[in-house]
């Protein structure tokens, strides 16, 4: 997916310094308090969050935006459906 | 007179003061050095035994001495409550308005339960991480005589990982022996995609359930306990029924280096994985290390290290932070190998019916677990026998 159409970011949670499960952990936690509509993003050098967070964001019924990779880390972006 | 304070008296402020009266006790005769352990309660427990109350094996008498007998005679010992560090001003703010300075300061208060912060949780929900907890889950099961057993985490990370599903595979086997297993449901639930985070360690846990019988849920977040339809539903939209529920409460790091600004609200302290020090801020995306507090060091739950929160995480640790305090004090740099943390831990994980495995890791070697056999069992048994004499003292 083209960049310039993602959608508006409303939060970005750095879990560079985080390992698996840290990264899935900060979503959720975040995704706890999120109103429908938001936009998540987490940043994560932990190869494991590649598959582990798109598991989830699909077993949870939110929408998975997508996963870009960055300089050393992942950019993987979510939009909270409810 | 250079002034080592150690925050907690539990598995790693014990050993680390231990081992730093063995390393410095000419410093410490000659009155140039004090090492003080500052503890709440002045009485050391042995938390792994609070699991043996639940399953009927074990006491609470059993399982708690008086921390003075475990110490050096060359460490002093204060019972108070921590308050607040000032690393500024290098004090520690007791309860009763008590302040002490420090030249050197270990951070190792531990973690702390917080089952209020789920509503319901302390009326519904059972678990075994206090001995009064783990008494009520005893009699609980005493008097369980079929239905539904809804095991799960409601918060990562926690005390021991391997415990909740030890927990699963140690009451199988006793409703087995009671003949209530065919009665029962029995479901784990996991916050994640798989029943414990080190993968290897999944995959040798995964057919144990299989094996017996034990249903298993990935993904579930505990979202909210049901007590009127006695349900438990999960942040993914799952909804479970239970007669008996069992929850690993979520853990914080202590509350006094959250409100002394050395850790974030989850109040596990950014510490670095290697020498063990405290970080002033936690290191910057690009990897550029942030600043170590080069007197500070934590150790322990109370860290923010991606290892199991266990005393065996603490006991691999304090001969490292030992070595780089005595080597500070001295003046020299600290033994490049002993100086250094590679991220060891080992774990006995029980499975059932009398049998167990190990876990053994750093941060390059993931574990590879045997084959759970009857040894491992016996050695996780004398080992919570003998923890008194070995652990505590630095001689294991
Ligand atoms: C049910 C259960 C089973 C377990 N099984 C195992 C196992 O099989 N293997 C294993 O390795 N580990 C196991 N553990 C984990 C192990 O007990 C802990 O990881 C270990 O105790 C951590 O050591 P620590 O020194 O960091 O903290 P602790 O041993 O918890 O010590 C912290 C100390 O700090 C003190 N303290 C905290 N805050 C303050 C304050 N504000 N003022 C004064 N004092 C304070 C506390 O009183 C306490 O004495 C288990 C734990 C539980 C609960």
């Amino acid at each position: 997916m083209p960049e310039e159409s993602a959608p508006v970011i409303s939060r970005t949670i750095d879990a560079r310094g985080s390992f698996c499960p840290g990264p899935l952990m900060e979503l959720i936690r975040n995704i706890r308090e999120a109103q429908p509509g938001d936009v998540i993003a987490v940043l994560s050098a932990d190869a494991g969050s590649r598959t582990d967070i798109p598991r989830w964001v699909e077993k949870a019924g939110h929408r998975m935006v997508g996963v870009f990779p960055r300089d050393g880390y992942d950019e993987i972006v979510v939009e909270t459906l409810h | 007179m250079q002034r080592i304070i150690i925050l907690g008296g539990g598995v790693g402020g014990t050993l680390v003061a231990n081992l730093l009266a063995r390393k410095l006790h000419a410093e410490i005769d000659r009155g140039r050095v004090a090492v003080t352990v500052v503890d709440a309660t002045g009485d050391h427990v042995y938390q792994p035994g609070f699991m043996y109350i639940a399953m009927g094996a074990e006491r609470e008498q059993s399982l708690r001495r008086a921390e003075r007998g475990l110490l050096d005679r060359r460490v002093e010992l204060v019972v108070g409550d921590i308050v607040r560090i000032d690393e500024s001003r290098r004090a520690v703010e007791l309860g009763e308005g008590t302040r002490l300075i420090y030249d050197y300061l270990v951070v190792a208060t531990g973690s702390r339960i917080l089952p209020e912060a789920i509503a319901h949780f302390n009326e519904e929900a059972h678990h075994f991480y206090t001995p009064d907890a783990a008494r009520r889950l005893r009699r609980a099961l005493d008097a369980f005589t079929g239905g539904r057993i809804v095991i799960g985490i409601a918060g990562m990370p926690y005390k021991c990982p391997p415990a909740p599903l030890e927990v699963a595979f140690l009451i199988d086997s006793e409703l087995r022996d009671r003949h209530l297993r065919d009665r029962t449901e029995m479901h784990f639930c996991s916050p994640i995609g798989r029943v414990f985070t080190i993968e290897s360690v999944s995959e040798m846990a995964t057919p144990v359930f299989v094996e017996k019988g034990i249903e298993v849920h990935t993904f579930f977040n505990v979202d909210e306990i049901d007590p009127e339809q006695k349900l438990v539903r999960s942040l993914e939209g799952e909804e479970l029924p239970y007669d008996l529920l069992i929850l690993v409460p979520p853990h914080k790091g202590a509350q006094c280096v959250i409100d002394s600004g050395l850790a974030p609200s989850s109040g596990w302290l950014p510490t670095d994985r290697e020498t063990l020090q405290v970080k002033t801020a936690p290191d910057a995306p690009d990897g550029t290390k942030a600043p170590r507090f080069p007197n500070v060091y934590a150790l322990g739950d109370a860290t923010d290290l991606p290892l199991s929160k266990a005393g065996s995480t603490a006991h691999f640790e304090a001969p490292v932070v030992a070595e780089r305090i005595a080597a500070q004090v001295r003046g020299v740099e600290p033994e490049a190998t002993a100086g250094t943390y590679t991220g060891k831990v080992m774990c006995f994980f029980e499975i059932g019916g009398g049998k167990a495995t190990v876990l053994q890791f750093d941060y390059n070697h993931p574990p590879r677990p045997p084959k759970p056999n009857r040894f491992w069992h016996l050695g996780k048994i004398v080992f919570n026998k003998t923890y008194w004499h070995t652990v505590p003292k630095g001689r294991v």
